[in-house]
């Protein structure tokens, strides 16, 4: 087995952000359109949704959704 | 016709024209919502929409009951439809990419992971930490943690790892997220903390 610098240093990121209790991406799933909404409002996330920013975080897939979520709302807005 | 959250919910909980209207109207947003996301017109054209809207539909009204009004309907529509349609498009991109080659890596000539680092003290460091982290990948992780997350360190995307080992997206994350603890637990008990970490990995 071996790792590129890219991989060990992706490895180091997601061991130095992780929790011992974490959401996974169903309960993303549920919260992601109001995360994405409060987020977009510049008010601070409450703690139930701090859980979805930290997965986002780690998250590569609900995070790559949740930027497409944040486009679309901002086209529904314009 | 412009609803509020109970409106939507009332209509497409209804029955007849009602439902059959708001059906309609939710599947318009949804395929004018993705269109003007993801559109490209290669790997995504109208029959992939419609077929993209129609599994999304499916599962929003599977999951009406767990809609809790804490955004606005269309955009918790929109939340699960970008997950249906990008798991697709996801799995297309990986559908003929074998696990086990992808994470045997053999016969590949491994890239240094401590290159460009301009310090002898953090470049030591780093391989110090570098070895004890590939010690642990091998000691402390289970055989389905180490290929979860290594898949994921390839950027598989965790659905397909799922397909490849017959399980699902959370039950990935799952693994991934136990094996996470584990190396850093591991990593501390020889008194690397993840402040150290941060700032030996920093640049």
């Amino acid at each position: 087995m071996s790792l590129s610098k890219k991989e060990i240093d992706g490895l180091m990121q997601l061991i130095s952000l992780t929790k011992n209790e974490e959401i996974n991406c169903e309960q993303c799933l549920s919260s992601v359109s109001e995360f994405a909404e409060l987020e977009l409002t510049g008010k601070s996330p409450s703690d139930a949704l701090k859980a979805v920013e930290h997965h986002l975080s780690i998250c590569t897939e609900c995070h790559e959704e949740y930027l497409l979520l944040r486009s679309v709302i901002r086209k529904m807005n314009d | 016709m412009k609803r509020d959250n109970e409106l939507w919910l009332t209509h497409l909980k209804s029955e007849g024209a009602i439902q059959h209207q708001a059906l309609s109207d939710l599947r318009d947003t949804l395929i004018n919502s993705l269109r003007g996301t993801l559109w490209n017109g290669a790997l995504i054209d109208d029959a992939f929409l419609e077929d993209a809207v129609q599994d999304s539909i499916i599962r929003i009204l599977e999951r009406l009951k767990q809609f809790e009004g804490r955004s606005q309907f269309l955009t918790w529509a929109t939340s699960i439809s970008i997950r249906v349609a990008i798991s697709e498009l996801r799995r297309r991109r990986w559908k003929d990419v074998s696990l086990d080659k992808l994470i045997s890596d053999a016969g590949q000539v491994p890239e240094r992971a401590i290159d460009a680092c301009p310090e002898p003290d953090v470049l030591k460091e780093r391989e110090a930490i570098i070895k004890v982290m590939y010690g642990l990948i091998h000691s402390s992780l289970t055989e389905k943690q180490k290929t979860a997350l290594l898949a994921e360190l390839k950027e598989m995307p965790q659905d397909e790892i799922a397909r490849h080992i017959g399980s699902n997206r959370n039950a990935i994350y799952k693994l991934t997220h136990d094996a996470r603890k584990r190396l850093k637990k591991g990593l501390e008990a020889v008194g690397y903390n993840i402040t150290d970490i941060k700032a030996i990995f920093a640049n």
